[in-house]
């Protein structure tokens, strides 16, 4: 378990992580999303003692990384593939961090074995492709067998035959009861392999919900209706019991109930359509409109009621809600927000 | 505490097991022994072609250390090395998640790093003297001659010091090569500039290597510098334990 409290990091005058506060529990896959610069590799070296927060702080199983005794066997973590000394062969790579931490050389052959590298186990890291380095360093992760497993953007550079394996590597390691928390910068990619999503952007903290939560809530379908007489339409619309919103280009949308409906609906009153059409909003439109606040957040200063234009320009089609995040519903509170203003 | 061992066994590992340690240290001791040969062998032929002076006040134990200058570069470099390859493969992320108290990852790293150019340096000292002495011969001193042993373990710990200190610059300027190109004109011509030019001649005695070769020295007549052979080497000890502790503390107080 990694619990993060507070926890902010100044660069110089630059805010980077601006007072996260959230868990990361075992037994499933937590993905960490955020835009590129939003903080993710940042509040990932605190975790590991490697930068100092400027305020809060992280404990691992309750104990600060520093305190922990042969910490690569609580915490295996993938930051940067490419830190390794290219001069140096993969195998003595990994046994000189084996040897720091008192892990017995044979475990060595084994993660090699684990992460298919055992046949250039002896070759030098510089020669290595982008794929096998990020290998050497999920090697380096699982060595020390650790209970919490961190991975900074794990399937950059992966052919799709890697990005598979760890998928389901990643998921293995949870259903083994550990705690593996995965940054990434794609949507999509978190939806295949988290349980679990914690969202930040400009260093807030955005979302912190379980990923069938974010999908119930983000992919919303409902149907585009355009007319010449939209006021007549939504009277009609009313009248059959289905409410009616309006979208951020003046179309009317309707929720759960087919297309096909609606235009007989329609066509009983004779009202003349323009448009009549299926949308889905993505998962990947839902996370950018998300972040996409925050970045409007931030570029002015403060909150500005009624910001929505910025915010639905940012994901057209993807709904008519899509104000800004309000303050202080970092956590929970962002997910109760959200349905109050979906509902 | 089996933690300093576990430290110390990973650091011997990475020492190990990249070429450019065998490089650096086998260059600094062919250049040093080399040229101190060339020296002895050069001076041997013209010995007497000197004024009666020099002939006087000749020190052929130093003599054969003429390629100590040139030799020492080569433990700078790979004293640079071996700290700044850390930083500038970006290793050191992860060293630091390995062992994450930063003064057990340092000094494990300097204890093994010094420990292996200490053995390098004292038997290129003692090859050094030795081969320096066969081609003075009749002109040579022996390893009994008063002051001449001191000299010559001078001499290996003066190259092993001069790495402490290249590695303590590296623990505090990071870059390799900011680091060499600090270190290395500093002390191929900053320091015997300073040292020869009669306005700066008092401060250059106070520079580490000026102080420090002062123990390879048998014969000091020539000698102006007001503290003996010992003195020079703790001034010098005093400058490398100042970098250490800066690179240390740098090291604890930055973000890796």
């Amino acid at each position: 378990m990694i619990e993060l409290e507070g926890l902010t990091k100044y660069y110089g005058e630059k805010l980077a992580v601006d007072n996260l506060t959230f868990t990361v529990r075992p037994g499933v896959v937590t993905g960490f999303l955020g835009p590129n610069g939003s903080g993710k590799s940042t509040t990932m070296r605190m975790v590991l003692d490697l930068d100092n927060p400027s305020a809060g702080s992280v404990r691992i199983d309750g104990r600060h990384y520093r305190e922990l005794v042969d910490p690569l066997r609580s915490v295996g973590a993938l930051l940067d593939a490419s830190a390794v000394h290219g001069g140096r062969s993969a195998y003595n790579h990994l046994l000189c961090l084996a040897q720091s931490n008192g892990i017995p050389r044979a475990r060595v052959a084994e993660v090699l074995d684990m992460v298919g590298l055992s046949s250039v186990a002896r070759k030098r890291s510089k020669g290595f492709s982008l794929g096998m380095g990020q290998r050497l360093g999920i090697a380096a992760a699982l060595l020390g067998d650790p209970r919490i497993l961190m991975f900074d953007e794990p399937v950059n550079g992966l052919d799709p035959e890697g990005i598979h394996w760890i998928r389901n590597l990643m998921r293995d390691l949870a259903a083994q009861g550990r705690t593996v928390f995965v940054s990434s910068h794609l949507m999509a990619e978190m939806a295949l392999t988290a349980e679990h999503l914690v969202v930040i952007g400009q260093g807030r903290l955005l979302a912190d919900t379980s990923m069938a939560e974010f999908i119930a809530r983000n992919s919303r379908s409902f149907v585009r209706l355009r007319s010449p007489e939209p006021e007549r339409l939504r009277d009609v619309l009313h009248a059959a019991g289905h409410p009616a919103a309006v979208g951020p280009d003046g179309g009317i949308e309707v929720e759960g109930v087919q297309a096909a409906r609606l235009g007989e609906l329609a066509a009983e009153h004779r009202i003349t359509l323009h448009e009549l059409s299926p949308q889905r909003a993505s998962l990947e439109e839902a996370f950018m409109r998300l972040t996409a606040e925050a970045v409007e957040y931030h570029a002015h200063g403060q909150r500005r009621p009624g910001a929505a234009a910025g915010a639905a320009q940012a994901a057209p089609g993807a709904g008519s809600e899509g104000g800004p995040v309000p303050e202080g519903t970092a956590g929970g509170g962002w997910g109760q927000d959200w349905r109050k203003k979906g509902g | 505490m089996p933690v300093v061992a576990q430290v110390l066994r990973s650091e011997w590992t990475k020492i190990r097991s990249v070429r450019s340690t065998v490089w650096t240290l086998g260059i600094a001791v062919v250049v040093t022994v080399a040229l101190g040969a060339l020296v002895s062998a050069l001076v041997e032929r013209d010995y007497h072609g000197l004024s009666p002076h020099d002939q006087l006040t000749f020190d052929p134990t130093f003599t054969s250390f003429a390629g100590t200058g040139l030799g020492q570069l080569a433990m700078i470099v790979f004293g640079v090395l071996v700290v700044s390859n850390e930083y500038s493969t970006g290793m050191i992320r992860t060293s630091l998640a390995a062992v994450p108290q930063r003064g057990l990852f340092l000094f494990g790293k300097l204890t093994v790093a010094t420990l292996l150019a200490l053995v390098v340096s004292m038997a290129t000292s003692f090859i050094t003297f030795f081969v320096g002495q066969a081609l003075l011969g009749a002109h040579g001193a022996h390893l009994g001659d008063p002051g001449v042993l001191r000299a010559v373990v001078g001499g290996g710990l003066y190259m092993t010091l001069i790495t402490v200190f290249a590695m303590g610059v590296a623990a505090m300027l990071r870059s390799p090569l900011l680091s060499l190109g600090v270190l290395m004109p500093f002390f191929f011509l900053v320091s015997n500039i300073l040292v020869n030019v009669p306005a700066t001649r008092k401060a250059g005695d106070y520079l580490p290597d000026q102080a420090g070769q002062k123990i390879m020295q048998v014969v000091t007549v020539d000698n102006t510098a007001p503290y003996g052979p010992w003195g020079g080497f703790a001034i010098m000890a005093l400058w490398v334990v100042a970098a250490v502790a800066a690179g240390y503390l740098l090291l604890r107080r930055r973000d890796a």
